[in-house]
């Protein structure tokens, strides 16, 4: 009861994030996807010049945090939704949070490395 | 026991959600070897000729596919837009119809 207006109002942010990235995602995956019908058959030098463009490397970035949040906000419903029992659904919470992190790390290193 | 089309579209956006944060690391794997050099990039595309890689390229296709058209038209619902029930059928139906589609083609073209 203590938190019940606050937990409202979290309800409502997740709900608005979880469509705000969606929209980011579905753009950039309708670009990647054009760009490759249309560069095909693609070759190195072709995919590597777009990866080397700044603006593609933040768009890549920001969309790829658009994609971990996302991917959080609906881990965690479906978590709450099937897993009941409370130890286990921490634990699986604490290992999707460590592993999108990760994830994070290895696209940095991917476009800048 | 038969389930309406609604529902079907509801829980497979669940699964092939599901399924696409399993391929992150696939995703990340592709992009990361397609860019580190000439060599590699060489080296992956003649991996994903194995069974193994075009079954998960097909996966993560499929997925996306998937996802995309059910998250489009949750969105469209979200404005009020078809939320009664014989247009929620309808559109239910063609989600599935649009990511049979995709599905298939991308089938076709990774065999």
């Amino acid at each position: 009861m203590v938190n019940h207006c606050n937990n409202n109002h979290r309800g409502f942010y997740e709900w608005i994030v979880q469509r705000v990235t969606a929209i980011l995602i579905g753009c950039y995956a309708v670009f990647l996807l054009s760009y490759l019908l249309l560069h095909q058959p693609l070759n190195y030098a072709t995919w590597r010049d777009l990866f080397s463009c700044l603006w593609i490397k933040i768009t890549s970035v920001i969309v790829l945090m658009a994609i971990l949040w996302h991917a959080w906000i609906g881990l965690w419903t479906v978590f709450t939704d099937y897993v009941k029992c409370g130890v286990l659904r921490l634990i699986l919470e604490i290992l999707v949070i460590l592993a999108l992190a990760s994830y994070l790390i290895w696209c940095v290193d991917a476009l800048y490395g | 026991m038969t389930f309406p089309p609604m529902a079907i579209v509801s829980i497979l956006h669940r699964i092939s959600g599901v399924l696409l944060f399993l391929l992150l690391p696939f995703a990340l794997y592709l992009l990361h070897h397609s860019l580190s050099s000439q060599d590699s990039f060489d080296q992956l595309q003649h991996q994903l000729h194995s069974p193994m890689m075009k079954l998960l390229s097909w996966i993560l296709i499929s997925s996306v596919a998937f996802h995309f058209f059910a998250g489009l038209r949750h969105m469209v619902m979200d404005c009020g837009i078809g939320e009664s029930l014989k247009v929620a059928r309808f559109t239910a139906f063609f989600v599935i119809f649009l990511a049979a589609i995709a599905i298939v083609l991308a089938g076709v073209w990774l065999w």
